[in-house]
């Protein structure tokens, strides 16, 4: 995968490539993650598909360090991940966690470094961009669904991620506020950000995917270009998924 | 002994002609309870921040000691403190004992555990929401404590509230600690029971109307903070 000049600023603290091997999860004595390797490079979109329960989520929060994995290794270019580097790792859930404060402040509270001026500014370019601009001033867990999970997208971009991870983040919403997060995330791809995206929402996957892992019970079993994986999947649980049939074993 | 009307008369003359004895006493009782409900803040607020977001063995154990403090009798605490603050005791030659320091140690003790309790439970609650999203935005353990403590302003200003109505209504603490001497250490609640039983009782029924006053105020302020912060979705 070719290599752009990384932006200035993004130097020291590179994460890319992501890359996992081995991972396993075990809860309650069943195997979430099953022997899961993974590389994450490059600035396109990666969308990770597979049913309910399949070990997406659990997945994402391995490959950020919020779950520590029983077995295997997450590394971030070559180490393990670590606090000084979370902000060059944005992640969006599905249920945005907005602080009990305004937008414009909820922005600028991921922000290091710099005057706070210099953070105000940059949280209201992100707002902007986010088309939040004039909702700044007004409490972050007032705005519609659709505004929330914009702004946190917002968030999670203002710090100008090397990798913008996100879980089914237009789960809840309806299809306009869908539209303006997708834009968001184009926009993200255009930016040099790599995009990671897990959903289930096939429609969504193929307006937005470069590339798809397919996820089935804990494992990886379809990695392919998206072209190839819509037109002509390779495993029989990915065709079945794209067919509709229900998946249940 | 006067009689119950004539009381009630008497004592609102001393209220409404802002008598300077009258004056006097609740000042004092503000200071005390206000500065010993501040102290609290700054120990209490932390102690239960820390104590909702850390896991730890034996927490189980401090909670519950944590929630029965809360309970404690004032006249407890009024005794260790005297046992503290007396000659023969080991904080004797800060010679504290029977001024209004005194008073604002016991009373902290008495409001330190209502803090911390209500303030860890609220923390607690909040940090089961926020923890991954900010651990995701490589927030440590103190800027988490921190983060907690600003966004639950209101809820913990409620908790204050609760306490301060605790500090300014007990007796027995500040009258071990504090003596109730005249113009040094006399507070609201130590003079109603002192003039009480001497048959005084315009002024101290004017001193229980203006605890009643202020226990309208405290709970008609914690009434508006929860306005205010379901206002702004802060709830």
């Amino acid at each position: 995968m070719p290599f752009d000049e990384p932006r200035a600023g993004r130097n020291d603290r590179r994460v890319l490539p992501i890359t996992a091997s081995g991972l396993v999860l075990e809860r309650a004595g069943r195997r979430i993650i099953d022997n899961i390797g993974l590389t994450i490079t490059g600035h396109d979109i990666s969308v990770i598909m597979g049913p309910n329960g399949a070990g997406k989520s659990v997945l994402l929060r391995l490959l950020t360090g919020l779950l520590t994995p029983d077995a295997g290794t997450v590394a971030w270019a070559g180490s393990g991940a670590d606090r000084a580097r979370a902000p060059a790792v944005g992640l969006v859930f599905q249920k945005p966690v907005l602080l009990r404060r305004s937008a414009l402040a909820n922005v600028r509270y991921a922000l290091r470094g710099g005057s706070r001026a210099e953070r105000t500014r940059c949280a209201e370019d992100a707002l902007f961009r986010a088309g939040l601009a004039h909702l700044a001033k007004s409490p972050a867990r007032i705005l519609s669904g659709g505004e929330q999970q914009r702004l946190a997208l917002a968030r999670a971009l203002a710090p100008d991620p090397e990798v913008l991870m996100l879980d089914e983040p237009c789960a809840n919403l309806d299809p306009a506020a869908t539209a303006a997060i997708e834009a968001l995330i184009r926009d993200a791809r255009a930016r040099g950000t790599k995009v990671v995206l897990v959903t289930h929402d096939i429609a969504q996957a193929r307006r937005l995917a470069d590339d798809v892992t397919f996820v089935h019970d804990g494992r990886i079993v379809e990695q392919s270009p998206a072209a190839s994986f819509f037109d002509n999947p390779v495993s029989s649980a990915g065709r079945a998924y794209l067919d509709g049939r229900l998946l249940i074993d | 002994m006067q009689d119950f009307g004539a009381a009630f008369g008497d004592a609102f003359g001393l209220l409404l002609g802002f008598d300077p004895a009258l004056m006097e006493i609740i000042g004092l009782s503000l200071r005390v309870s206000i500065t010993a409900v501040f102290i609290s803040g700054l120990i209490g607020l932390p102690l239960g921040a820390l104590l909702g977001v850390s896991r730890f063995r034996g927490r189980a154990a401090v909670l519950v000691l944590l929630n029965t403090l809360m309970g404690l009798p004032p006249v407890v605490v009024g005794l260790l403190v005297y046992l503290m603050l007396s000659n023969a005791g080991p904080l004797g030659p800060l010679a504290l004992l029977y001024t209004p320091g005194a008073m604002i140690i016991a009373q902290s003790i008495l409001v330190i555990p209502i803090v911390a309790a209500l303030a860890r439970q609220t923390i607690e609650d909040m940090h089961a929401e926020y923890d991954e999203q900010l651990r995701i935005l490589g927030v440590g353990r103190w800027g988490m404590v921190a983060t907690l403590l600003w966004d639950a302003r209101y809820s913990l200003l409620t908790a204050m509230l609760a306490g301060f109505g605790r500090a300014v209504a007990e007796v027995g603490a500040v009258l071990i600690v504090g003596g109730n001497i005249n113009h040094v250490t006399r507070v609201m609640t130590t003079a109603i029971a002192l003039e009480t039983s001497k048959g005084n009782l315009a002024l101290a029924l004017g001193l229980g109307v203006v605890l009643l006053l202020l226990a309208v105020v405290i709970n008609a302020a914690v009434m508006g903070v929860r306005a205010t912060a379901a206002r702004s979705a802060h709830a």
